[in-house]
């Protein structure tokens, strides 16, 4: 059985190339034959994440306008050989795909893997019309920050317009600001938006470090956010795994930020 | 002294856990934006309250009025629906 599941978010810069990057990595890593479709097209960077970048020959732009196969665009993981790359062009602009072809192309992509990622551009025009329209259900990446709830709420009631079956990450939790009630944490996220959470990822440096090295956190034992992704992975493949709970700053810490981090 | 102090150890930031104040507008700022139905789904709407109120009295479809009304903590549907007759006195349930 094939899926294909679109993950998006209204707001700009709130972690979605991260998700699909490091859930990609993760479902490769559960031996799953896995498809990355990058649609952010003049905008792409899945590509930089997954450390693909200087491997580019053709793009999702010269598949849909019928130049070459989308096999010959397909660009291979360098560790996980069940992990191919879609890029999408880096000139081209958004209307240079339509909703239709991108439909098509999801159709025959299914017939090879057991999961199509489709990453989303930011905004709700045509880019996000065209990365939906073949897609079986969502991931709605948002952060605990009112901009990105917002955005975020825009976004279901536009996938649940289309009847796209939808889940929640919250990405990049600081515990301890939770804990001290400067911000917003996933069950109050959750009680405001209108659809199931499947994932919690707290903020992690490691995730700045995994991207220069384009190396996704999903791979890293001791990464915080590299293990929420694995729990996110478990439950995509339909386990029941219970959430975290992420550990907070000693009181050394805490007496440290506050004599240093006076404004 | 005492403001030097509240320098070292305090901030400009008011206090409290904003969390909640954060919560209490997103939810106000969402209601809003939902609210924000198309004119194709407010003609819907009408045309389906003229066929349910139809059934009792007979109204005036052209003075109707129907909006969505919002205030500072909730959104209200508003009809303004003009009677011109009333069917019958009350109307007969089928026997069972």
């Amino acid at each position: 059985m094939s899926e294909v599941i679109v993950i998006t978010s209204g707001k700009g810069g709130v972690g979605k190339t991260t998700t699909t990057a490091n859930l990609g990595v993760g479902l490769a890593m559960q031996g799953k034959k896995v498809a990355l479709v990058d649609t952010d097209t003049g905008l792409r960077n899945l590509d930089l994440l997954l450390g693909l970048e200087r491997r580019i020959v053709y793009t999702l732009v010269d598949v849909v306008q019928k130049r070459v196969g989308y096999g010959q665009a397909l660009v291979r993981h360098k560790k996980y050989e069940n992990l191919l790359l879609l890029p999408t062009s880096q000139v081209a602009d958004k209307t240079a795909i339509e909703p239709e072809q991108m439909l098509e192309l999801t159709q025959v992509m299914r017939n090879e893997f057991d999961y199509i990622l489709v990453d989303c551009p930011a905004g709700i025009e045509q880019g996000f019309q065209t990365a939906i329209i073949g897609a079986d259900r969502a991931i709605v990446v948002t952060m605990p920050e009112v901009a990105a709830v917002r955005d975020a709420d825009k976004i279901i009631g536009r996938l649940q317009a289309e009847n796209k079956d939808s889940h929640l990450v919250v990405n990049r939790i600081r515990p301890q600001m939770v804990k001290d009630g400067t911000m917003l944490d996933m069950t109050s996220i959750n009680d405001i938006l209108s659809i199931p959470c499947i994932g919690q990822v707290p903020d992690d440096e490691k995730v700045v470090d995994s991207a220069n090295r384009g190396i996704p956190v999903v791979e890293w034992d001791d990464s915080v956010a590299g293990q929420a992704y694995r729990n996110i992975v478990r439950r995509i493949c339909g386990e029941d795994v219970p959430f975290q709970t992420f550990e907070t700053d000693g009181w050394f810490t805490r007496l440290r930020k506050k004599l240093f981090s006076h404004h | 002294m005492l403001d030097a102090l509240k320098k070292l150890f305090g901030s400009s930031a008011p206090s409290g856990r904003s969390s909640d104040v954060a919560a209490q507008r997103l939810k106000f700022v969402l209601l809003n934006d939902r609210a924000n139905v198309s004119p194709e789904i407010m003609e819907r709407i009408k045309n389906d309250i003229i066929h349910v109120i139809a059934r009792y009295m007979d109204i005036d479809t052209q003075a109707m009025e129907i909006r969505l009304e919002n205030d500072a903590n909730s959104v209200a549907l508003v009809a303004n629906i003009p009677v011109s007759s009333m069917k019958g006195h009350g109307v007969k349930l089928k026997k069972r």
